[in-house]
Parts: structure tokens; sequence; C-alpha cells
């Protein structure tokens, strides 16, 4: 399904700040804002809730430590104790110090490599991907924010005009 | 303008009286001759039902078992004797290095150009206060070492004398030179404390930044200093209670110490104060800053705590490892236990980034660490002086709460002697409107 979005381009990013306060404090639905770099604070001022990110690493981290436990236990003390320069391999415990820089780099290497993957699949992006900037100049010095046409489109647009926007554009967004 | 509050005065005065009494207590309540010691053991044998076991022996071991329980009675009571010293070190030590840490902590501060500290100046300047009057009590210890105790094994002439080891290290640790070097060591921390507190008053009231600039060059040649002055000390002040032991890593394995505690106490003090209204500048981001510095500090000491422990039990080296053979076998609890407390906890409560901003997690967080640091400098220190006769007891939470006593009333009496901002400095704009 289409809907009609009015794209409004800023060249500052400072205006786009105010511009994105203005536009949610007169109650119009943001879909969207492109910057060619991160804008501090954007995300607080749309109104965006925190990443979980960080939560699904701690995650990823338990599982790289419990699986370097569960794989070093199997290997070196259930399935062949042999005595290797006569560490103590009766144990776990025992022999768990040399363990320690295997479990650290498990659990940095699952936290860091599963983190990366998360975000690459909740933000879709891939190789050959289709890019979804709406104009080139996103990626270089303009920023657009774009709003949802609901009721008067003529009324959005002046006040959009307002808002210190340098170019607007009325478009379809499947 | 801080006051010092009369609640927190009569605080102090009561810790350091109550801890008087009980150092006092330890140093009467430690054995007086050789004889004291036999009956003790003798009462311990009893109690374990070991003397049975004696019996057994045939007669012609008996004159060696005798020789050797009177070997055995001397040794236990030298360990016994060292006890209240041991314990007022650990605390005189322990306090001594958080306003070390903090002195460090401070010259980087300055000499990074950090923008956010910089509201929080005169609290390290009021905790670095006890610098001078804890170097004071160590060096005395010190003194008293080299005549009265017998925590140093190197400085009686009669161990040496049997000893091949330690003489090969006599032209380093003796105590003329040992002194010496304490002397330099503090003077130098001192001087540079005084210095740095001078700058930070005279650039409040000053219209260039003339003496910003002589504090950011003297805090950059400090910290050379320090760099050097720390290692040594810790070789001389902790390591060399272990004569025949050495570790390449092991003065930064104390920095580490020093400076996590160091921090803990800025926090701890900086959330005091704030929760009586006197920083109303500082705000929870610089809270969540130095949480910060605990969590990675406190991540920090356990690298190095691991990497000097994990090194020699893996090399298994004899001459090297008795070091961690005694604190496995006589301090299990206090060692393991305060890898959990230094760093478990630690991780685990500071690593979430909104617990950071909460002052009564940070408070909790704090206390368990410099708990487990306590126990830190508790464990390098006790193995080499009381051996397998330590407890937290009576001689040792004393010292700790008359240190501690001496601690509060030095660094708060230091706060009210000037503004709690630093105003002079040209960074304090972005410190006070600093936002993460």
């Amino acid at each position: 399904m289409s809907k009609k979005v009015i794209q409004a381009m800023y060249n500052d990013d400072d205006i786009l700040m105010d511009a994105v306060k203005e536009v949610r404090a007169a109650n119009y639905h943001i879909e969207e804002v492109y910057t060619p770099f991160p804008v501090h604070g954007l995300d607080k001022a749309m109104g965006l809730k925190g990443t979980r990110i960080a939560i699904t690493a701690f995650m990823y981290g338990c599982v790289g430590l419990v699986f370097s436990v569960w794989m070093m236990n199997y290997m070196m003390i259930e399935q062949w104790p042999q005595d290797i320069g006569g560490k103590p391999s009766f144990a776990f415990i025992q022999n768990m110090p040399a363990f320690v820089p295997i479990m650290f780099e498990m659990t940095v290497f699952f936290a860091a490599h599963l983190m990366v993957i998360t975000f690459y699949m909740r933000s879709r992006l891939w190789p050959f991907k289709e890019a979804e900037n709406p104009d080139p100049r996103t990626t270089d010095d303009m920023f657009v924010m774009e709003v949802i046409v609901e009721g008067n489109e003529e009324e959005l647009i002046a006040f959009l005009e307002k808002t210190g926007t340098v170019e607007i554009k009325v478009t379809e967004k499947h | 303008m801080y006051t010092f509050s009369s609640k927190l005065k009569t605080l102090s005065l009561a810790l350091m009286i109550i801890g008087l009494l009980g150092v006092g207590y330890g140093f009467l309540s430690a054995p007086a001759s050789i004889d004291e010691v036999k009956v003790l053991l003798q009462e311990s044998h009893n109690s374990h039902g070991e003397v049975a076991a004696t019996a057994d022996h045939s007669v012609a071991e008996k004159g060696d078992a005798v020789q050797s329980e009177e070997a055995h009675a001397e040794h236990v009571y030298h360990l016994l004797k060292n006890k209240p010293w041991s314990a007022l070190y650990v605390a005189l030590f322990f306090f001594f290095m958080i306003s070390l840490g903090t002195l460090a902590f401070y010259a980087i501060q300055h000499v990074s150009q950090a923008g956010w500290s910089v509201v929080l100046f005169r609290v390290m300047e009021g905790i670095t206060a006890y610098l001078p009057v804890g170097g004071v009590l160590l060096f005395v210890f010190f003194v008293l070492s080299a005549t009265q105790n017998h925590l140093f094994t190197w400085m009686d002439p009669e161990v040496v004398a049997n000893d091949v080891l330690i003489q090969n290290k006599a032209s380093y640790l003796n105590v003329p030179f040992f002194l010496g070097r304490a002397a330099i060591y503090i003077l130098g921390w001192v001087l540079y404390r005084n210095y740095a507190r001078k700058m930070t008053i005279a650039q409040d009231a000053s219209t260039d930044l003339s003496n910003y600039r002589k504090l950011f060059k003297s805090s950059a040649a400090f910290l050379v200093f320090f760099l050097v002055t720390e290692s040594m000390m810790s070789w001389d002040w902790i390591m060399s209670l272990d004569p025949h032991w050495y570790s390449t890593l092991f003065g930064w394995y104390v920095f580490a110490s020093l400076i996590v505690s160091a921090i803990t106490t800025i926090a701890l003090i900086s959330i005091y104060l704030k929760g009586k209204g006197y920083l109303e500048f500082v705000n929870n981001s610089h809270l969540h800053d130095l949480a910060k510095f605990m969590f990675g500090f406190s991540i920090f000491w356990a690298y190095l705590w691991f990497s000097q422990f994990m090194l020699i039990w893996y090399a298994n080296i004899p001459e090297e490892v008795t070091y961690f053979v005694t604190r496995f076998n006589d301090y299990k609890v206090p060692f393991l236990g305060m890898v959990v407390l230094n760093f478990v906890f630690p991780l685990l409560i500071l690593m979430n980034s909104d617990f950071k901003r909460v002052p009564w997690f940070i408070v909790t967080a704090g206390i368990i660490v410099l708990i487990g640091h306590y126990i830190d400098i508790f464990v390098m220190i006790m193995p080499a002086t009381v051996g397998d006769q330590w407890f937290i007891g009576i001689s040792e939470i004393s010292s700790v709460l008359l240190v501690l006593g001496i601690f509060i009333y030095v660094v708060f009496n230091a706060m009210t002697k000037a503004p709690l901002l630093a105003k002079g400095s040209p960074f304090i704009k972005e410190s006070e409107h600093f936002h993460y």
C-alpha cells in the first residue's frame, strides 16, 4: 500500500532538529529522517525508543562463555583427559586458568559478531541491497524529513515551509 | 563553601578512639613470650585430638620432635607478634593508596585536559589532603619496622646472615636506602599535591591562565615521577615482605588496585556531598563517568591479577609459585573471594548504563569494591607476615576504623578550606554543562 509523504529538505542539522521538534509538537507523524551523518540527539527529538542491542550482546556473550566452557570441558576433561605437561585435567576447575584466555575470547567473539549480525538483520543491511535514500544529496549535505500526509495537504506544506526547509517534494512512498 | 558537619566530626573522632582502643588491645593481646605460644599450641593440639598421634612417635624421633616443636613455637610466636603490626600496616597502606591513587587520577585529568572532571577537582584535592598525614604515619611505621617489629624479614641482620638470597639483594634492600627511598617518594608526591592545590586556588582569583599552564606542566612531570616511584614503592613496601619472591607486573597490579579504590572513593564522597547539597553543579553524567571508570579499572585490576596468577600457575616454577601456594592453602576464602568482590560484582552491577547513574547503585558497588581492595591488600601483605595465623578480628577491624577516622577527619577538614568549585579552570563551563 502506498502512502503520500512530504519530503522536506534541510541543509543544517540544527534547523532540522528544531523542525523535528516543531513537527512533533504539531502532532504530525514523522515517517523517517535521512541524514548524511549521525545528528546527536535526533533520536531523542524524534521520540525513538532506546536500542536494545546492548542487551542482545550481553546474552550472546553469555552464550559464548557457556559454549567455550562446554567445549573445553568436553574435549580436555571428559573426552580424552591426557596429561599434557603435568596440567591437572581431573576436573574442569583444576585446569581452569589455562582455559580462561579461550573463554574470554569466545565471549567477546560471540558478543561482537552476533551483535553485528543482529544489527544487520534488524536494520536490513546486506550486500546488493537496494539503497533506500530518497535523494542522493542526503548522503552528502542534505537532511530530509519525511512526513506522512494525513488530512489537509496544503496546510501541512504551509506548516513545513515555516520550519526552515529549503525544498519540499510530495511523493508516494511504497 | 563546605562546612564540616559536627555529626561527621564526631563520627570520625569516635572511629579514631574506638580504633585506637582496639589497636591497643591487639598489641596487648599478642603473646609476650615463646612459652605463651607453646601453651596456645598445646591447647589447640588438645582440642584437635592430635596428642594421640604424636604419642606414637618412637623414642629415637623424640629428640627431633622436641627440637622442631621448639622451632615451630618460635615461628608461630613471630607470626602472632606481627599480627597487630600487619593489621595496622594494611590499614595505613590502604588509605594512603586511596589518596595516592586520587592524586594520580587528578594529575591525569589535568594533563589530558578532561572537560568533565573539573567540577570534581576540589573533592579530589580534599582526598589527597590525607597524603601528607598518611605519608608521615607510614614513614613512622617504617622506622618502627626497622627497630620494633618483624614485618620486613630482610631488616633483621640475623635473618640476612643466614640467607644468601637476601644477602644478594642487600644493596637494594637495606634499611637506610629503604627509608631514604620512602622519604623521596612521599616527599615527591606531597610536593606535587601541595603545589597543585596552591595553583588551582590561585587560578580561582587570577585573570590569566599562567597558573593553569604551570599546573599542566607540573602534572605531566608528576606523572612521570609517579610512574617510576609507584612501581618502586610497590617493590619496597609490599613485595619486599616476601624477599624471596619477585614478579614483574607487581607494580602495575598494585597501581590497578590503587586507582580503582581511589575512583570509588571520589565517587562515594561526591555522592555524599551532593546528597548534602554542596555539589549542585555535579550531575548524574559525572557520576556515570566515575562509575564507568570504576567498572573499567575493576576489569583492569582483574586482568592484572589474573595475568600474574596465571603466568605463575602455568609455568609452576617452584621459587615463584610458593607465593600463590601459601595464598591458596591458607587464604583461600579472601584470595578467591576478592576476585568475586573486585571483578564479578562490579562487572555485573556496573555494566548497565542506567544503573551507573543511580547513586545508591554506585554506593553499593563502591562499598563492595573498597572492601574487596582492602582484602586485596590484606592478601598481599598478611601471608608474608602472619602466615596461617591470620584472622580478621579486633586488630584488623580497629586498625581500619582508626585510619578511617583520621582519613575522614583530614579529608573533610581540607574540604572546608576552599570553595568546592574550582571556578578558575578554563574547562569549568564545559564541566558544569557536561552531559552524557
